[in-house]
């Protein structure tokens, strides 16, 4: 279990990254934390030829507060610091909660935030972070400078993003959080820190008279990449979150918006049944977030 | 590539290939081999080491990568030129934390931050501390115990937290 | 037997070197000009090959040489058979044992065809994609059942069929039982396969040095005289040419006892071709098709029973899977027939086993060694058939219990040693009593249960009892010494990985040679140091070397307190040994240190007196006639999210009897890793392949074990009954955790879940099998 033989750079600024992708922007692979890229190199599963290790552009990790109550987040930025951060436990609960689910410590130490939202893993929980917290993606070429991407316009499918080759995720924008919202993060994994069988992160927003006026579901591990879960959304917007209705959206998140795969530790009805319930739960706790006024 | 480094406090310079694994650097170039190699995909845990001060998965390194960074191993952990072990692997021992041992580098490892940080975890804190170590010997219930036991011995003198 | 060391928890020698990164393991090892080897594997479980190709390989810049089967000329052969076919009446047993690189046909998927040596691994694994290899495939044998059909196809063509063996073992007359029974149960029970998955990997490093002509080599193995005496064969040297050493092991778990491994046969020829030391580290990828597993095995059971609950006979039909190849006999069906009667008084027995040749990796024994599957068959007998009698689960348990004055038990069928199947000694329901109790079982008496610690959870207990044969034969051995420092030295053939032994076997001789256990080295595992010996394996490390170790250590006492006796010139009677020294009693100002002793054992001039010998030495040897059992209960409280179906243990009770404890802190040790083992066999481990025989989770990020969040507190409690056929009155340990785990884990869960018509049969589980059994049970709905 030895990785095959590449050529490696180590650039010290973004802008030297960028022209030496340029160079070959097919051939060259990103290393970001490499919590899943060396894995794969070492059961030699992933053979590229050139990487370019970004680990040396301190000038990408950063969590940082933006004037209108949101947050950005450098994409080399460690999990870890994301775990700890304050302005992070503030402005994006959701995200907080989530951070402990990822892997286990030693892998948080090493892996970034944008660096698992960039390999688009299905059963990653970044991605579905990322989508319920309606983010906005950065990202930067020689050729094609910067430009932001919405969140619902990144993920393609298995491990597939719309970055172009050559192109680096900079930084991860988050809004502001909006008041009266509700979050929740859960799964269902093995053992703690496994990839989840399914995961399930939502953001509910309740009016004054506690109708709902917004709601993002996200899931993962029931499909090519991270799921919004629409249908079941859809249900839950301009009702008061009643028992009924939530089992009701629970059901349409299992039954209309996923198309769940089965591999060795879940079937596919046994991903729609976690999807039910764990959708249920989620939103329940959620909503009862909100319900306090509370945003986290 | 030519790689500096600090390992366990001193500086040392090597000649790599870019795709060798940090782990195997530190074992076969440093021949400092306390640091075990059990899965070589990131799961085990029997490889860590500090890379400055915060527990890594070293075979999910390069050596290259380690350019310039502060590497600690089980090595450095004893008190050097002393018979003495860190209070961490002296409860280890005496609540027969380990077995084999195979394993036991990479959790001291992977603890040392945390008894550091914490004078009085709880039981599901260590635990939740170990799992992404793991060990075929033990069960984790010494090793559980020789945590909370280094770490109330390490936080005897914290004033505050002995109670 | 307990004195000032005997029975104390002490900490163990060997920690300081392992917590420091000081102690050697085979990884370690590093010589001049070394070279690395890297194996071709089959990505095929059956197929015939055609044509291997080394040229591109052999020309890679790195690479020193590269093999195939052909390329061995004379030394291809055949692994011995390690443990022949028991005496029994009508036993049917063909030898098939496994080759050292493909020749003509795969027979599993991982099989090695080819390997490269090359100056580092990186090398040799680059090397690796250079050598062409043409395979054609044919349909793989995995479905147990339809393989002994014939289908869909022969693993061994000359055989005609893939029955391995068929044997029969009976007691009584239980088609008689049957008859008279007021209820007989059958049910299917099945039990799939898993990985022993120590944390280190094998390896084998050889250097072979032509001038001294001495083979040296280091195996991460269980047994390394039994390799040193195979491989001297194989590569025809003498036995004093060739050394095995054990070195520090990380775990081992049952596999590391099998020999002779391909890499182990090859590594040594490789060092003697080439003239250079050479190295194999087995990588975690490969050890999951290259190391032995264990665990396959379908039950067809039925238990015969009176209205009051006892048991009047059982009959159990099962299937063994032993993958391609079976060196290792018939030890781990005939441990599952033997240990399926437990703690019970089972008149009448009709036992038979099929073991059935598949396209998967060789089976040999994984820690517990084919008893797990027949405590499972009888627990769960036992538990359905309380459910239908309506009879609590602890009390028919109790009610079928040997009494404590039954033993010695014969149950009269052949062991995995070829003695009669006996009890030596048991006392089953103080254990019972004493788990029930800390178990808190009599909670879950009334209509209304404990409370969950979480909310929406379901709580269910469970409580199994089971014994283990320990401590067979043939035997061990160990030399005690004094050296002239006044430190005691032991050697014995045994290997070690883990166990303890440089603690607990120094405690054994501490008491007798009367010197501090810090005082004491022991080395296991060293042919250069002990010669004779078989190997640390179905728990009787303890037992068998333990014996061992006290009688030299016996003999070496004498040989103190005589030449003591003669130099202070007083009565051995009058003198005290211990402290390092020997004393007269009473008379302070005589004595004499065991340093003094061992010098003046050793003259330099003058005379040795005849019939005595030179030295504080003595090597004395232990063969026990039969094992010893040893027993206990394990009780579980289980916390199960009956929508998830995740299963929390809450809280785990295992009241263990094993004689006489040596060291209680490294008996709880060995307990706690053998549940937490258990706890992965039951719910977390299983490997899992297709129809084509290739493994789906060849990974530790697929293949579960179990990490500190998902083992509980185990809570542990000691009955001893002492071995009565040995002088030290111990028990083995070794595998006791692990046994019957599994059918405490599924009477918990079923307890906890409570649905009409659940019955946990088979073994792993999983969240989703739960859910697939639960939703069966209640007629396809969830």
């Amino acid at each position: 279990m030895k990785p095959a033989p590449f050529r490696y750079h180590a650039p010290e600024t973004l802008e030297e990254a960028l022209d030496i992708l340029a160079e070959d922007p097919w051939e060259a692979k990103i290393l970001a934390g490499g919590q899943s890229l060396i894995p794969a190199m070492n059961f030699r599963l992933a053979q590229p030829t050139i990487l370019v290790d970004l680990n040396r552009l301190a000038e990408l990790a950063y969590v940082e507060a933006t004037d209108d109550g949101g947050l950005r987040i450098g994409a080399m930025t460690r999990q870890a610091v994301v775990e700890r951060d304050a302005l992070v436990a503030e402005r994006a609960p959701l995200l907080r909660e989530t951070m402990p689910h990822i892997a286990h410590p030693q892998i948080r130490n090493r892996g970034t935030f944008g660096g698992s939202i960039a390999h688009a893993d299905p059963a990653g929980e970044l991605p579905t972070v990322a989508l319920v917290l309606d983010a906005t993606l950065c990202a930067r070429s020689r050729d094609g400078g910067e430009r932001t991407i919405a969140v619902g316009d990144f993920f393609f499918g298995l491990l597939t993003t719309a970055l172009e080759p050559g192109e680096v995720l900079t930084e991860v924008i988050l809004p502001a959080p909006t008041p009266r919202t509700g979050w929740a993060f859960d799964e269902m994994a093995r053992r703690h820190g496994d990839y989840a069988l399914v995961g399930v992160a939502a953001a509910v927003t309740l009016a004054g008279d506690g109708r709902c006026t917004d709601a993002r579901i996200g899931l993962l591990s029931v499909g090519e990449g991270p799921v919004l879960a629409e249908a079941a959304a859809g249900a839950l917007i301009g009702e008061e979150l009643s028992e009924a209705l939530v089992i009701e959206a629970a059901e349409l998140a299992a039954e209309a918006d996923i198309d769940p795969p089965a591999d060795l530790h879940a079937s596919a009805e046994f991903r729609r049944h976690l999807v039910r319930v764990l959708v249920r739960r989620v939103v329940h706790r959620a909503g009862d977030r909100a319900l306090a006024g509370a945003s986290g | 590539m030519d790689v500096r480094l600090r390992v366990n406090g001193c500086e040392v310079t090597g000649v790599v290939e870019p795709r060798l694994l940090l782990s195997d650097f530190i074992r076969v170039d440093l021949r400092l081999t306390g640091t075990h190699v059990g899965c070589e995909h990131g799961v085990c845990g029997a490889c860590t080491v500090l890379v400055d001060g915060a527990p890594v998965r070293s075979c999910l390194m390069f050596a290259v990568q380690a350019d310039g960074l502060d590497i600690s191993t089980v090595e450095a952990l004893a008190p050097a030129g002393t018979e003495e072990l860190h209070p961490l692997q002296v409860a280890f021992r005496e609540t027969h934390a380990l077995q084999c041992g195979f394993c036991t580098p990479g959790f001291l490892m992977t603890l040392l931050p945390f008894v550091e940080r914490n004078a009085q975890p709880s039981e599901d804190d260590i635990r939740a501390a170990l799992s992404g170590n793991l060990c075929r010997c033990t069960g984790y219930q010494h090793i559980v115990d020789a945590v909370a036991l280094a770490a109330r011995r390490m936080h005897a003198d914290d004033g505050e937290s002995e109670g | 037997m307990s004195g000032r060391f005997f029975g104390r928890r002490l900490p163990r020698n060997e920690d300081a070197s392992l917590l420091t990164g000081a102690a050697q393991f085979i990884d370690d090892i590093d010589l001049p000009g070394l070279l690395h080897v890297a194996f071709v594997r089959s990505d095929y479980a059956h197929a015939r090959l055609n044509n291997v190709d080394l040229s591109r390989a052999r020309r890679r810049p790195g690479v020193v040489a590269a093999y195939a089967a052909a390329d061995l000329g004379d030394y291809w052969q055949h692994g011995p058979l390690l443990v022949g076919p028991p005496p029994i009446d009508g036993l049917i047993f063909h030898e098939r044992t496994q080759v050292p690189l493909v020749r003509d046909k795969v027979l599993y998927a991982g099989e090695p065809i080819a390997l490269v040596v090359a100056d580092s691994r990186y090398l040799a694994e680059d090397a690796l994609m250079d050598i062409a290899i043409e395979l054609d495939p044919l349909p793989a044998v995995v479905d147990l059942e339809a393989a002994l059909r014939g289908e869909p196809a022969i693993v061994h063509e000359d055989l005609g069929s893939n029955l391995a063996a068929h044997c029969v073992q009976t007691k009584g007359d239980y088609g008689a039982a049957c008859e008279s029974a007021d209820l007989v149960i059958r049910r299917r029970f099945d039990y799939d396969r898993g990985a022993a998955a120590a944390i280190e990997n094998r390896g084998v490093v050889a250097s072979w040095d032509a001038r001294a002509r001495k083979m040296m080599i280091w195996d991460t193995t269980q047994a390394p005289i039994p390799v040193r005496n195979g491989l001297a064969r194989w590569l025809g040297l003498a036995e004093r040419e060739v050394d095995v050493v054990a070195p520090f092991i990380g775990g081992a778990f049952g596999p590391k006892i099998m020999m002779f491994y391909p890499e182990e046969v090859l590594i040594p020829w490789i060092s003697m071709q080439l003239g250079r030391p050479v190295k194999w580290i087995e990588d975690r990828s490969e050890n999951f098709y290259a190391t032995t597993q264990e665990r396959a095995q379908i039950h067809e059971a039925e238990m015969a029973l009176a209205t009051d609950g006892r048991i009047l006979g059982i009959r159990d039909e099962f299937l063994h899977d032993t993958g391609a190849y079976d060196p290792y006999g018939l030890t781990i069906p005939i441990n599952s027939q033997c240990t399926l009667l437990g703690c019970y008084d089972v008149p009448n027995y009709h036992s038979e086993f099929r073991v059935v040749f598949t396209n998967r990796p060789i089976v040999t024994p994984v820690r517990g060694a084919g008893r797990q599957h027949g405590v499972f068959v009888m627990e769960r007998l036992l538990d359905i058939a309380a459910g239908e009698l309506g009879i609590d689960r602890v009390e028919i348990r109790r009610l079928n219990y040997l009494g404590p004055d039954d033993f010695p038990h014969h149950h009269g069928l052949v062991y995995q040693d070829f003695s009669s199947l006996t009890y030596d000694s048991g006392n089953y329901e103080p254990a019972l009593d004493r788990a029930v109790e800390l178990i808190g079982y009599r909670e879950f008496e009334g209509d209304e249960r404990p409370p969950p610690r979480q909310s929406g959870r379901r709580v269910g207990v469970g409580v199994v009892s089971y014994v283990e044969g320990t401590g067979i034969g043939p035997y061990e051995g160990a030399r005690v010494s004094v050296e002239p420092s006044g430190k005691v030295h032991v050697a014995t053939g045994v290997g070690t990985q883990g166990q303890g032994h440089y603690t607990s076997l120094a405690q054994i001789v501490a008491d007798q040679v009367g010197v501090d256990v810090a005082d004491i080295s022991v080395v296991t595992g060293d042919t250069r140091e002990f010669n004779w010996g078989t190997g640390t394996f179905a728990s009787r490390g303890a037992v068998v070397a333990g014996n061992a170790c006290h009688a030299a250590a016996e003999l070496v006492r004498a040989k103190i307190l005589r030449l003591a006796s003669e130099l202070l010139e007083a009565p051995e009677e009058h003198l005290l040994l211990g402290g390092s020294e020997v004393r007269v009693d009473g008379d302070p100002e005589r004595r004499i240190t065991l340093a003094d002793l061992a010098v003046a054992s050793n003259p330099l001039r003058g005379a040795v007196a005849p019939g005595t010998e030179p030295g504080l030495e003595a090597t004395a040897y232990f063969g026990p006639s039969r094992g010893t059992t040893a027993s206990g209960v394990h009780a579980m409280r289980v916390e199960v999210d009956p929508e998830t179906f995740d299963v929390d243990i809450v809280d785990y009770v295992v009241v263990h009897d094993c004689g006489r404890v040596i060291n209680p802190m490294i008996l709880d040790g060995q307990i706690q890793g053998g549940v937490a083992q258990g706890i992965g066999n039951a719910f977390y481990e299983h490997l899992v392949v297709d129809d084509n025989g290739q493994l789906l989770n060849a990974s530790f990020m697929d293949y579960l074990l179990p990490t500190a969040t998902d083992v509980p507190r185990v809570r542990i409690d000691h009955i001893e009954t002492p071995a009565t056929d040995t002088p030290l009155g111990v028990k083995g340990a070794g595998e006791a955790g692990c046994i019957p785990t599994a059918a405490a884990f599924a009477q918990a869960v079923e307890d906890a879940l409570g649905i009409d018509g659940l019955e946990i049969r088979e073994i792993p589980l999983s969240p989703n099998r739960l859910f697939e059994l639960v939703r069966d049970a209640r007629g396809g709905e969830s």
